[in-house]
């Protein structure tokens, strides 16, 4: 667990993005400020097109802010280059992808494996080997995502996400995929990891149901936060 | 890292990724390293083989007779000598000539190698430290064949009659069969001059074996070179066969260069095939970046990917091209020396960096777009990275292309030029196959179903299908040039010769028997033939100044320069001769020293009008000044000099007499009748020669076409790169058009129609291309009309068609099996 700030593990200050189409400047976020605790699990949500994926990608600092800054603990992403937030995510982030984002051509194994070894973290087959069947997959250790269905799919992106112990966990609609009843496991799953870890779970969603699993819900509307 | 990128590798290539790529770099290095293996095998012969090449430790060799102030020297100092005397005669048997190559050698030849003998055909033959004793001859078998002999039957040389008492298998200083226009006959140096076949300046090779201790040998060899005689020439183990070098240096620049075209076209799918395998590690690469790795990491990781897949290419095409190299040894069997060493494994740097090169040029410009992935890409998918700029790709195969082709022939000026040529020949291959390619679309309306969906491809895949036509045209093109054009040029040429053009060269003639052989001729119906006088002489010093073959670095101005000219003496020009600098002497000219010289020559010997050459005729040194040169029509076949001077000069130098003309078929058993008469001529059936030199043509084209059916094979990997390519395409395709009823049979009709479409264009265009290439050859190198081959367009489209409508369904064809809904559950 990395340290814990008073002023939030996770910040958001002044923050905006806008991008530069035909027919002019396009505002998608607008003066978006907020403080996240460390361990503290958040849900941001809105409806399609309110901007809520692109907050994702720049509190994951997937994307650069057109304005404002994105801290993560006290580190302003907006003041590292791309190869040093890639760090800072090899340190302490992980991710859960609506469309699960597995490597087709690596086995469940494989996939849990790869950011272990990206990180060169010792003995990485072990420990994916252990996180997968803490999440029920011990039998499918050796099958292909083609092979697994959606929920084992899903199960296996939150495997691969916990793998490496980050401090923050991002999804994008990680139910969005998955009938209501998968869903909900995977929900529970992913509660249950992030409370045995500690981790602070930021997740875009407009599934109600899970957002009020969370202790702090955003909700986004053109690209304003207008509730907390 | 290194353990990751291992793991990566593995995983890729179960998933399928990189199979195209590492089929292509076997072929490549295989290509590469069959030629580097076959070249060194030779190379490593010659130099081990060096001093039984010359069949002793040193050996002067020379036109005349070797001085007896060498062989002296040789005696002071102790050391062994032996004499061989070599030259070209008619031998005959019964009734029937036949034009031989004669050795007479003495007691100690051979002081290094051996001699192998037989007692008959096919027998076990062994070997021998003997000679053959007074009036027996040992032949190769060869010539028992040509001429219905068996053993112990008599041989007419000259004027003796041998026995054949043996067979001759080996001979340690021959070399191999490219040097030998005729069968051997071995006799002992003691017989020869009872045969009298040795007439006045007739055309011998006379060579002093020396053997001995090294320090004395090169004792030896500096007392010989300080006496700078002219005629005598001295050679030991490392200069050995300067011959064989030029031909093992010429057969390297024309494999390597067929080889190269494999790797050509090898780079093709290696670039085909490195560009899907990054558009699908897109994601990989974003999910990377995702879990915190750097674009160094990234690119690194891939680089050390495709490096292990590089060692582990080369490392299989090293070890096909140790097979294929078999095939290439099998063909030139004995064309270089009789027996080749063992392969070592010196191509392997070569082989290696073909691989290395390959995908550096070729794969890793597609490759470097991964560094640039957004990591964004993993929640928006259609976040790409810009791709590598066209100008880098195209500059770094280039640039590969360069090196690897420097490597092989070691020639700039040849490195451009066929850079040059291959960019301009696949430029215009490039421009008709979208042409034709643009054609198709006219044919669309008129087809039924399959074929206007197999058409349709084809015009939808513009750039893919242009590519494909243009890397199988070029293959099919080589092939057809190689196979029929080869035969077309030859046939051809030999049509353009007139009916009568000279068919027999009669060489060796004496002064006194001129009017002998005139009258022979007329005696016998045949058009009196012209003799001309020639005297042999050596080039000493143009404009005052010694020369020396260190003073060229051309090898044929080297060659020139080290042998004897033929200087002939003429009042009227060769009608076939075309003066283009100065002027044709006058009848007031007779007995001055003045030269007509060969432009040619002149230019590559660095002579111009006006300036004075002197030559060494028979030990006096005689000065001449160049009145005028000539060009000379080689190809008539009439008997031309490079070197020719007013009547007068040459009155009291030694002079023997050359003929060339024409005997019809039933005029050639005239030849063992002159022979007889007199002995010491020699009658050289070009036809002969012509037989030699297309079984010499025959055998390199085999090889080279040999290398080039692995341009063939890599011309294929390019087809099922592209098929790859298309693949996730063509699945998402075939499922829709079942889902909408299409049956199985008309998918696989659309398929064929596709590939035999693509195959015949590039088999049409392959047809032009080669009829366009001879028409080039015999119309401006060798000057004479080319007969345009109706069928080459028709055998490269059925090639064409059948090489890759059988490729492209067999690579395509599980698109086929895959069920529908799996295809579109997947999108």
């Amino acid at each position: 667990m990395g340290s814990q700030q008073s002023a939030g593990f996770v910040q958001a200050i002044q923050l905006g993005k806008q991008v530069t189409t035909s027919e002019g400047q396009l505002v998608i976020l607008d003066d978006i400020n907020f403080s996240i605790a460390a361990g503290t699990s958040v849900a941001i949500l809105g409806a399609s097109g309110s901007g809520k994926t692109t907050l994702l990608g720049l509190l994951a600092g997937l994307d650069i802010a057109s304005t404002g800054h994105v801290i993560i603990n006290d580190i302003d992403l907006g003041e590292l280059d791309e190869d040093g937030r890639a760090l800072l995510r090899a340190g302490s982030v992980g991710f859960v992808f609506q469309n699960f984002q597995l490597l087709s051509g690596l086995t469940a194994l494989e996939n849990v494996m790869l950011p272990l070894e990206l990180a060169t973290a010792d003995k990485p087959k072990e420990t994916a080997k252990d996180i997968l069947s803490r999440v029920g997959l011990a039998e499918r250790l050796h099958h292909y995502p083609a092979q697994l269905s959606g929920g084992e799919q899903q199960r296996c992106a939150i495997a691969r996400a916990f793998a490496a112990r980050p401090q923050v966990l991002f999804a994008d609609e990680p139910t969005g995929n998955l009938d209501p009843v998968t869903g909900k496991r995977i929900i529970d799953l992913l509660f249950k990891l992030n409370r045995e870890q500690g981790t602070t779970l930021i997740m875009a969603t407009h599934d109600e149901a899970l957002a009020e699993n969370c202790e702090i819900r955003l909700q986004l509307q053109a690209g304003k936060l207008v509730n907390i | 890292m290194i353990a990751f990128s291992w793991r990566m590798l593995w995983r890729d290539w179960r998933g399928g990724e990189l199979r195209i790529l590492a089929v292509a770099l076997i072929i490549a290095v295989t290509a590469v390293s069959a030629v580097g293996f076959f070249i060194d095998r030779v190379d490593r012969g010659i130099q081990q083989q060096a001093a039984e090449l010359i069949a002793a430790g040193l050996v002067v060799t020379s036109a005349k007779p070797v001085s007896s102030d060498t062989v002296d020297d040789a005696k002071a100092l102790g050391l062994q000598t032996a004499n061989i005397v070599q030259f070209r005669s008619v031998a005959i048997a019964g009734e029937k000539p036949q034009l031989v190559e004669v050795k007479a050698v003495s007691t100690g030849y051979p002081f290094r190698g051996e001699m192998h003998i037989a007692d008959a055909p096919f027998s076990q033959d062994r070997v021998t430290q003997e000679l053959p004793a007074s009036q027996e001859t040992w032949v190769e078998p060869r010539l028992l064949q040509m001429l219905g002999l068996e053993m112990g039957d008599q041989l007419q040389l000259g004027a003796i009659s041998f026995t054949i008492s043996q067979l001759l298998t080996y001979e340690p200083d021959r070399g191999g069969d490219m040097f030998s226009v005729a069968p051997r006959v071995l006799i002992n140096h003691d017989d020869l001059a009872a045969t009298r076949l040795i007439g006045q300046g007739a055309l011998v090779n006379y060579r002093l074996l020396v053997e001995g201790e090294q320090v004395v040998l090169d004792q030896f060899r500096k007392q010989v070179k300080s006496r700078k005689l002219i005629d005598e020439k001295i050679l030991g183990v490392t200069e050995a066969r300067p011959e064989l070098r030029v031909a093992l240096e010429r057969a390297q620049q024309f494999l390597g260069l067929a080889s190269i075209i494999s790797v050509l076209l090898a780079g093709v799918a290696v670039a085909t095939a490195a560009r899907r395998f990054a558009s699908r590690h897109f994601d990989s690469a974003a999910i990377y970046r995702c879990f915190g790795a750097t674009q160094n990491k990234i690119i690194l990781t891939f680089s050390l990917e495709m490096l292990w897949l590089a060692l582990i290419a080369s490392t299989a095409g090293l070890a096909f091209g140790l097979l294929a190299q078999m095939g290439i040894s099998q063909i030139l069997d004995k064309l270089f020396l009789a027996h080749l060493p063992a392969p070592t494994l010196q191509p392997v740097i070569m082989a290696y960096a073909t691989g290395f090169i390959l995908l550096l040029g070729f794969a890793m410009p597609p490759l470097l777009a991964l560094r640039q992935v957004p990591p964004l890409r993993v929640l928006r998918h259609d976040q790409v990275p810009v791709t590598t700029r066209g100008w880098l790709i195209y500059s770094a195969v280039f640039l590969s292309m360069g090196c690897l082709l420097y490597w092989q022939v070691d020639d700039l000026k040849m490195v451009a030029s066929v850079m040059g040529g291959m960019l301009l020949t696949i430029s215009i291959l490039s421009l008709a196959a979208y042409a034709l390619v643009r054609l198709l679309a006219l044919l669309r309306q008129r087809v039924g179903v399959a074929w206007r969906f197999g058409l349709a491809n084809i015009a939808r895949r513009q750039s893919g299908s242009v590519m494909q036509i243009v890397a199988f045209g070029l293959g099919i093109m080589v092939l057809l040039l190689l196979s029929t054009v080869r035969n077309d040029l030859l046939d051809g040429w030999q049509q353009s010769l007139p009916e009568d053009a000279p068919n027999h060269f009669i060489i060796n003639v004496q002064s006194d028997q001129v009017a002998g052989i005139q009258k022979f001729f007329l005696d016998h119906g045949v058009k009196q033939p012209v003799l001309h006088a020639m005297v042999r002489a050596r080039l000493t010093h143009i404009n005052g100044r010694r020369v020396s073959s260190d003073d060229y670095t051309s090898d044929r101005a080297k060659h020139m320069i080290t042998r004897e000219f033929n200087l002939s003496p003429a009042s009227k020009m060769q009608v076939d001769n075309v003066i283009v600098a100065g002027s044709w002497w006058q009848a007031s000219d007779h007995g001055k020293p003045l030269m007509s010289l060969e432009a040619k020559l002149a230019a590559n010997l660095g002579i111009k009008l006006n300036d004075n050459v002197s030559f060494d005729i028979n030990g006096r040194v005689r000065e001449l000044n160049i009145s005028n040169l000539r060009e000379v029509d080689w190809q008539t076949f009439n008997i031309n000099f490079f070197t020719v001077v007013p009547p007068g000069v040459l009155d009291n130098d030694p002079t023997s007499w050359v003929s060339s003309m024409y005997l019809k078929p039933e005029q050639k058993s005239l030849i063992a009748p002159l022979v007889k008469d007199f002995p010491n001529v020699t009658v050289i059936d070009v036809e002969i020669i012509m037989n030699r030199v297309r079984n010499i043509m025959d055998r390199v084209t085999q090889a080279v076409e040999f290398i080039f059916l692995f341009s063939l094979l890599a011309g294929l990997a390019v087809l099922f790169a592209a098929i790859q390519a298309s693949q996730d395409e063509r699945r998402y395709e075939s499922a829709v058009l079942r889902t909408l009823g299409a049956r199985r049979s008309i998918l696989l009709r659309g398929l064929f129609a596709e590939f035999i479409t693509l195959g015949a264009l590039a088999g049409l265009l392959a047809g032009f291309a080669a009829t366009a290439l001879a028409w080039v050859l015999a119309e401006y190198i060798f000057h004479f009309p080319y007969q345009f081959n109706p069928l080459l367009g028709l055998a490269g489209i059925v090639t064409g068609a059948l090489l890759v409508g059988t490729a492209g369904v067999l690579g395509t064809r599980n698109v086929l099996s895959q069920p529908p809904v799996e295809t579109l559950r997947q999108g």
